[in-house]
């Protein structure tokens, strides 16, 4: 069995964001870029624990994106991906890119499909439960661990006032959450290996059924954020709660 | 006409669910037509709840094994659509929104915005809505193109308030015959929350960090969210020690919430921590570091030593409470 481990390439988490262009793209002057961090620390980390469990034989990474991404698909190289392929294509939105991933995985016959819970830049945990759909696959939504077992899959997830345990059959999708693997740093031999590991580069398919993105980004806005702290002693108390009820209005 | 996904939990209708009833009457006096609420297994007084908050037809479904895979309920929803001609479907960004929205999304080519904080604008044929990016420090309007649009909206963006509505209730029977799932329950877990409210729906909290030194001292922040009617929470750290249970963690790599009040104690305010809690409505910080972060994204600040301040707000809080009452 193959997996397919699907990678975003995002601003690093403690980045200063700003816009360009009329506040209508996102400025990436001086910004540095990792694979969004479920998709590595848990998707790709389990799926090369299971490769290295004799339970799978090849795991290949999938990018949508430009060729600016290709230095963090290396990195996932040199965490010990084997291969990698991007779709050139700057994804416009959900969809598309998910449409994308789908047509990958079944004309190459990848059996299980690996997302991160969510992307940090868009946060819209949407594109595994897409390609679930485009594909009619079964999901699993935030999966805290994944085995492989006679063929079969046990997964346990986030359920509403808990977590559950399930049996599902390949192929599937999943889209993996904190406890699922730990973070691995890459070795100096995984980053030299990584220089000459395969990476592919296709062209965006067609969907014949959408003829355009069913989604876009019209405009950015920065929050504002907190402006100013109202700072109080620790003799001040019921201060505090008269405060948060008068002026906050939250009690 | 506008459909709206809701769920009943714990013998009631979940908060995310009244508010996305709200939210798509909203929506509906802006396009016009009613809005029906799709439901499983709901009874008389969860009918009632529906309708006021702005249902005014619901369809009422009567299956046991829709919970067991999000694959079955997605083509619930998707007959429900047939049936209302739903040109717009809204659901909550939680657990099974973000499981079945995307799957409908894709098997009706019909665009989504997840996590909307806002009603749309309506230009046209497109709807322009607006959602956090970038973990809460960044707003984005996006725009959907497609005739059908499904929207998921961000809980606690809005308050409910209860109307006199009363919804017409059909018995809705999806055929669910041709959909085979792939997916067997093998065990359930409940997470042990010991009667609090659970934290996604919760709108008070109260959250500690690694300044509470270990698990033993924990009881005076148990305390403090008992007196308020507060559900705890946690940073990642503690989560990470077995300090506190792992459904507790809030920030970037655990649950997002929006409560219109988060007290933050002993907790320096790292960026991943704020990306799950910087939506709360008021924040209020307890940490004897001055240079610490989070004073500079909260709405209130207590310079002092939590093991001192935190049974002071306490006595605080019931002295409040008993004089309201
Ligand atoms: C990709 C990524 C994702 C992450 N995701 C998350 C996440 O989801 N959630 C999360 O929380 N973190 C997350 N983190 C970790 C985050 O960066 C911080 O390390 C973490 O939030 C720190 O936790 P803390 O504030 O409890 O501990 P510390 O940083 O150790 O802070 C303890 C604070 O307590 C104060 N203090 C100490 N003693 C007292 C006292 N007696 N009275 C009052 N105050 C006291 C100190 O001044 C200090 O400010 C993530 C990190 C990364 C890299
Ligand atoms: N452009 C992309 N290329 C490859 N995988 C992606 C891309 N965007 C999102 N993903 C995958 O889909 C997951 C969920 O993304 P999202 O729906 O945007 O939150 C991510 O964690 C990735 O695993």
């Amino acid at each position: 069995m193959k997996i397919l481990v699907a990678i975003s390439n995002v601003p690093d988490t403690t980045t200063k964001i700003q816009f360009s262009d009329n506040n209508t793209k996102f400025n990436a002057a001086g910004v540095t870029f990792i694979i969004n961090p479920y998709d590595e620390w848990y998707a790709l980390v389990r799926a090369l624990e299971l490769k290295e469990a004799n339970l799978a034989e090849k795991v290949t990474l999938i990018h949508v994106g430009l060729p600016d991404g290709d230095a963090t698909i290396r990195k996932g190289l040199a965490l010990g991906a084997d291969d990698a392929v991007r779709i050139d294509a700057e994804g416009p939105d959900s969809f598309f890119v998910a449409d994308q991933i789908a047509a990958y995985a079944k004309e190459k016959g990848y059996e299980l499909i690996l997302t991160g819970k969510e992307t940090i830049n868009y946060n819209g945990s949407s594109v595994a439960g897409m390609i679930a759909g485009v594909l009619d696959y079964p999901l699993i939504s935030l999966a805290t661990k994944l085995d492989i077992a006679g063929g079969k899959l046990t997964a346990e997830h986030d359920v509403d006032g808990g977590s559950r345990v399930v049996e599902c059959e390949l192929p599937a999708v999943i889209s993996c959450a904190k406890g699922m693997a730990e973070q691995r740093i890459p070795n100096m031999r995984g980053i030299m290996a990584a220089r000459t590991k395969p990476l592919e580069v296709v062209k965006p398919i067609n969907s014949p059924e959408v003829s355009g993105p069913l989604t876009s980004v019209k405009s950015f806005d920065l929050n504002p954020g907190r402006t100013s702290c109202k700072m109080l002693g620790e003799d001040q108390m019921d201060e505090l709660v008269k405060l948060l009820h008068t002026e906050a209005k939250v009690i | 006409m506008v459909l709206v996904y809701t769920e009943i939990n714990k013998n009631r209708v979940k908060k995310s669910s009244l508010e996305c009833v709200q939210y798509a009457s909203k929506i509906a006096a802006l396009t016009g037509g009613g809005v029906t609420a799709l439901v499983n297994q709901a009874s008389a007084e969860h009918l009632e709840e529906l309708g006021k908050a702005g249902a005014t037809a619901i369809l009422n479904m009567n299956n046991e094994s829709l919970n067991a895979d999000h694959m079955l309920s997605c083509a619930a929803v998707e007959q429900a659509v047939k049936q209302c001609g739903a040109k717009v479907i809204v659901f909550a960004f939680d657990i099974a929104g973000k499981a079945i929205a995307p799957r409908l999304s894709a098997r009706l080519k019909a665009g989504l915005v997840a996590g909307a904080i806002d009603y749309p604008v309506v230009n046209g044929s497109t709807f322009e809505v607006k959602k956090n990016v970038f973990s809460g420090k960044a707003n984005a309007i996006y725009t959907i193109h497609s005739e059908v649009k499904i929207i998921s909206l961000l809980p606690n963006s809005f308050p409910v308030v209860l109307g006199e509505n009363k919804a017409t209730i059909q018995d809705f029977q999806p055929d669910l015959s041709a959909v085979k799932s792939r997916i067997t329950i093998k065990e359930t877990k409940s997470n042990a929350t010991g009667g609090m409210v659970p934290l996604p729906e919760a709108e008070l909290v109260v959250s500690a960090g690694r300044g509470m030194k270990g698990p033993e001292n924990w009881g005076m922040i148990e305390e403090l969210a008992n007196s308020l009617g507060a559900t705890t929470a946690c940073s990642r750290p503690v989560a990470d020690l077995h300090w506190r249970p792992h459904h507790e963690h809030v920030g970037q790599t655990g649950v997002a919430i929006r409560p219109n009040l988060y007290i933050a104690v002993g907790i320096s305010g790292a960026i991943q921590h704020l990306a799950g809690v910087n939506g709360s409505k008021t924040i209020v910080v307890i940490n004897n570091d001055k240079e610490a972060p989070f004073f500079k994204s909260a709405d209130y600040g207590i310079l002092g030593d939590a093991f001192t301040v935190i049974p002071k707000l306490t006595e605080a809080i019931k002295k409040f409470k008993a004089n309201q009452n």
